[in-house]
């Protein structure tokens, strides 16, 4: 986790509060509910894959487990060509905080090390471990630790840790990670994210109503592990048997300091930001956490993962997919192994259907497209969603922007789109920065509502890039000038030594010369003396 | 098991919601209702001049279309050059020559528009542009109003409208002085700086329950027409609120202490091009503001601008004044209005 930038004499600039104010009114998180700016109303599409149950599909032939597949740098493989691996084993360890460890999903043996396409909006390929399963899918020894609730939060923190556990909502940042800096910041709600926000997406229903039960344990560990007082889950409104489910295990489990709250569904509500705005009011100020506000947010696969990790021992090898779209004969819930290729789970949904032609991983509003469905399911991937022709073709070419603003309208950062766009296009770097262009969360909304289909999100993601190089780039100038300064100051320090050492050799050499001269006046004075007294003596 | 090849693309994955082409469709679709009021008081003269300056709004655009290497299809499949077209020709008097037309386009497609850099980029409303050249170029021709249904003697039938508007004379036996009229607006305006009450100037059969006879009604029709720009969310409700706001905030007052030189303020919003202008031509996105509170200032300044002119100004109207010079204005107020970022 980023350096705890929040000082106690800072204020916030929209509410003028400063950070331990904003925290305090941060406590009644959930209490009322709250509205964000702009969002959008989509159609839900979710029922298609919530009337099956879910199923966890046969072993595939083949396992492909990519070692970047969190927020950090890549996992560095301890495995090599021919080791046999339990489920559970350890494939990758981290070599920084920020990024996360990878087990082996199976038992079997390691195929190699091998560069492939690894679920990445850009095609990247990067070393991923092939494993072919034995097919008896063994688990290796499991340390469970039930007696959490006693235990020193830094050891739980390292349990989720050791077990590669990840935000599943989407941005994978190490779960760890995230409770080790809410316990720094002092935090005191944990506030649990159920609001499912992007049409077609129902993983986390589907594992809400499944399994609240281990929710709310993983939630209640959580809560320990980052130090908080109570639980908000956050679910939304149109999910009627998720909050039958969680009333039931709430009452049967007995945990304190826990409520359920319903908010309307609103996209981009499941954004962090947008969600603590919904339950508190407040803002998370820009370039802030919101553990500088005294929350910290977990996705409610996320607090699963946890329960599994502390209670069970099992790393994070699978979770819930989402395989729907009107590409897909029997949309569905799977629950993946962590590697099993795309086209695996399409076939346990029955297959594509004859209009199939596009592949998004994620759901409409902020997933990319996959290329080939041999690319792996990683710890990110909540949705396979296969839309048709109809569904993906722009109605025209892109036409210039007529200033209509309805992005402004849905923009949930309250940003101008329209003025970012321009200023992007024509390289007004300093007015984009000004104009906040780090503040947009990639939502999708302005995009969607573009009436000149203008791919802004798009835009905006190069400007961000550009921005970051830019500032980089100054950074190594700024640097390469302190140090030319130096240099230039070094050389001059030697040059004005060297001068001063010669002015004092020349005055060493001066007055020696001086004294020479004094001697050989003395000399020549003495002499002429003897020459004179020779003289005097010759005339006597 | 053989892997299956995607297209990808750029998210959002979904259908879009709206197209350029669609919001202006919405726009000449909303016009309609007022058209066909128009041309129920007026005459069929209006309908000739849309066809007519929609033909050359077409042509021009085309032919700039063509110098800037733009495509053609694209570009005139996207209706506006019809929207500026249809406005333009709504702002008119309804006998006007042809050439009217085709100065006024000459001057909002190819100056307005596509010398600013086409679709987008245009500082100025090109149908205003358009009007305002040929109003003050041609200010006879451009108050050649009819009277309308109802107090009319005589009103042209197609044939006498299509002869005077391709020959530029009435065939006989109208005349210009027994067919024309002074508009309501004209009527007040000459009245007041003649010394007259507004109650007695009211008496006159020109004038309808609140605003002109007929134009009210042509008016009710925009007004129509422009709630559903609103409900289809093809407008915002920021800058026809603060135009119609603004000039009711005005003139109210100025009625209530001075009612024998002020009119009723309904009067100001039915009269005239108020309407039409709050709910079509100063909601151009392109030329306008584009943040919210932005649009609130833009409208206001339309209307406080339009209200002076028709009271103190040279013409009897000043909607399409008002439009240019906040035009002009619209980039500093968006400067300066900008909304506050999410967490700053």
């Amino acid at each position: 986790m980023a350096a705890i930038k929040a000082r106690a004499q800072d204020r916030t600039a929209g509410t003028g509060m400063t950070y331990p104010e904003l925290t305090r009114q941060t406590r009644n998180a959930g209490e009322h509910l709250h509205h964000f700016h702009g969002g959008l109303r989509l159609r839900h599409n979710k029922k298609i894959s919530c009337t099956r149950p879910v199923e966890r599909p046969p072993l595939p032939e083949c396992l492909v487990v990519p070692l970047q597949q969190h927020a950090g740098g890549p996992a560095e493989a301890v495995v090599k060509a021919g080791d046999a691996v339990l489920k559970g084993d350890v494939l990758g360890i981290n070599v920084e905080q920020r990024s996360a460890r990878i087990h082996a999903p199976t038992s079997g043996t390691v195929q190699g090390i091998e560069n492939r396409p690894m679920a990445h909006p850009s095609g990247l390929v990067g070393p991923c471990v092939i494993i072919s399963p034995d097919g008896r899918d063994q688990w290796s020894s499991l340390d469970t630790l039930p007696d959490w609730k006693s235990m020193d939060p830094q050891t739980l923190s390292d349990r989720i840790r050791e077990t590669g556990v990840v935000g599943l909502g989407g941005a994978v940042f190490p779960t760890a990670e995230k409770a080790s800096g809410g316990r720094v910041a002092n935090v005191h709600t944990l506030i649990i994210n159920g609001a499912e926000c992007e049409p077609y997406i129902s993983c986390d229903e589907m594992l809400m109503r499944e399994h609240p039960d281990r929710i709310i344990r993983g939630s209640c560990i959580l809560r320990h592990a980052c130090g908080a007082e109570k639980i908000v889950i956050a679910i939304e409104d149109q999910m009627g048997a998720v909050q039958r489910a969680f009333e039931t295990a709430l009452e049967a489990s007995g945990a304190e300091n826990v409520s359920l709250v319903k908010i309307p569904s609103i996209y981009p509500e499941g954004g962090e930001r947008q969600l603590i705005q919904v339950l508190t009011g407040q803002e998370v100020p820009l370039g802030s956490l919101p553990a500088d506000i005294g929350l910290v947010c977990q996705n409610v696969a996320t607090a699963a993962a946890v329960a599994d990790a502390v209670l069970e021992g099992h790393p994070l090898i699978e979770r819930y997919v989402t395989v729907t779209g009107e590409g897909i004969r029997e949309p569905r819930n799977l629950l993946a192994l962590i590697g099993t290729p795309v086209a695996h789970l399409v076939t346990q949904c029955g297959g594509y259907t004859e209009a199939a032609t596009r592949m998004v991983v994620g759901g409409p509003m902020m997933g990319y497209a996959l290329a080939s469905d041999q690319e792996p399911i990683v710890k990110a991937s909540n949705c396979i969603l296969v839309m048709t022709e109809d569904q993906v073709t722009p109605p025209q070419d892109e036409m210039p922007c007529i200033r209509c603003g309805e992005c402004a309208r849905v923009c949930p950062a309250q940003l101008l789109p329209q003025e970012l766009h321009r200023e992007i296009r024509n390289n007004l770097w300093s007015e984009a920065e000004a104009d906040r262009l780090h503040a947009c969360i990639e939502c999708g909304c302005c995009d969607f509502v573009c009436p000149s289909q203008i791919p802004l999100v798009d835009w905006f993601r190069y400007g961000k890039d550009e921005l970051r190089q830019q500032a980089l780039d100054q950074q190594a100038a700024d640097l390469a000038r302190v140090r030319f300064e130096a240099r230039e100051r070094r050389l001059e320090r030697i040059k004005q030594q060297k001068r001063e050492r010669i002015k004092l050799r020349k005055q060493a050499l001066s007055n020696r010369s001086e004294q020479q001269k004094k001697v050989a006046a003395a000399v020549e004075r003495a002499s002429n003396r003897k020459s004179g007294m020779t003289e005097q003596g010759s005339e006597e | 098991m053989s892997a299956r090849r995607f297209s990808t693309g750029p998210a959002p994955h979904l259908p879009a919601p709206l197209t350029v082409a669609g919001v202006m469709r919405q726009v000449l679709y909303a016009l309609l209702p007022g058209i066909a009021a128009h041309a129920w008081f007026f005459g069929p003269g209006i309908l000739v001049q849309i066809l007519l300056a929609s033909a050359f709004a077409l042509g021009f655009e085309a032919a700039m279309l063509k110098l800037r290497g733009k495509p053609l299809a694209k570009f005139l499949g996207d209706y506006s050059a019809l929207v500026t077209a249809v406005l333009f020709a709504l702002c008119i008097p309804p006998l006007a020559p042809w050439w009217i037309s085709l100065i006024a386009m000459l001057f909002a497609i190819v100056l307005a528009k596509h010398l600013y850099g086409g679709l987008g980029h245009n500082v100025f409303n090109p149908a205003m542009v358009g009007y305002v050249v040929v109003l003050i170029s041609f200010p006879a021709v451009m108050t050649q109003w009819l009277p309308p249904r109802g107090i009319a003697e005589v009103s042209p039938g197609l044939q006498q409208t299509l002869v005077a508007i391709f020959s530029g004379t009435l065939p006989a036996p109208l005349s210009w002085d027994a067919i024309s009229q002074a508009t309501p607006l004209d009527t007040l305006k000459t009245g007041i700086e003649a010394g007259r009450m507004v109650p007695e100037i009211r008496v006159a059969p020109i004038f309808g329950d609140f605003g002109g006879l007929g134009w009210e009604w042509i008016a009710n029709w925009y007004l129509l027409g422009g709630l559903y720009l609103l409900y289809r969310r093809v407008i915002s409700w920021q800058v026809p609120l603060a135009v119609i706001g603004s000039v009711l905030v005005l003139s109210l007052p100025a009625y209530l202490f001075d009612p024998a030189n002020n009119p009723v303020p309904l009067q100001h919003i039915f009269s005239g091009a108020l309407i039409l202008g709050a709910f079509f031509i100063a909601t151009d996105p392109v030329s306008g503001c584009t943040s919210a509170r932005g649009r609130l200032l833009f409208g206001a300044g339309v209307g406080v601008i339009t209200l002076v002119i028709r009271r103190w100004g040279g013409y009897p109207d000043g909607i399409a004044f008002g439009v240019l010079l906040m035009n002009m204005a619209a980039p500093l107020i968006d400067r300066y209005t900008r909304p506050r970022v999410y967490g700053t």
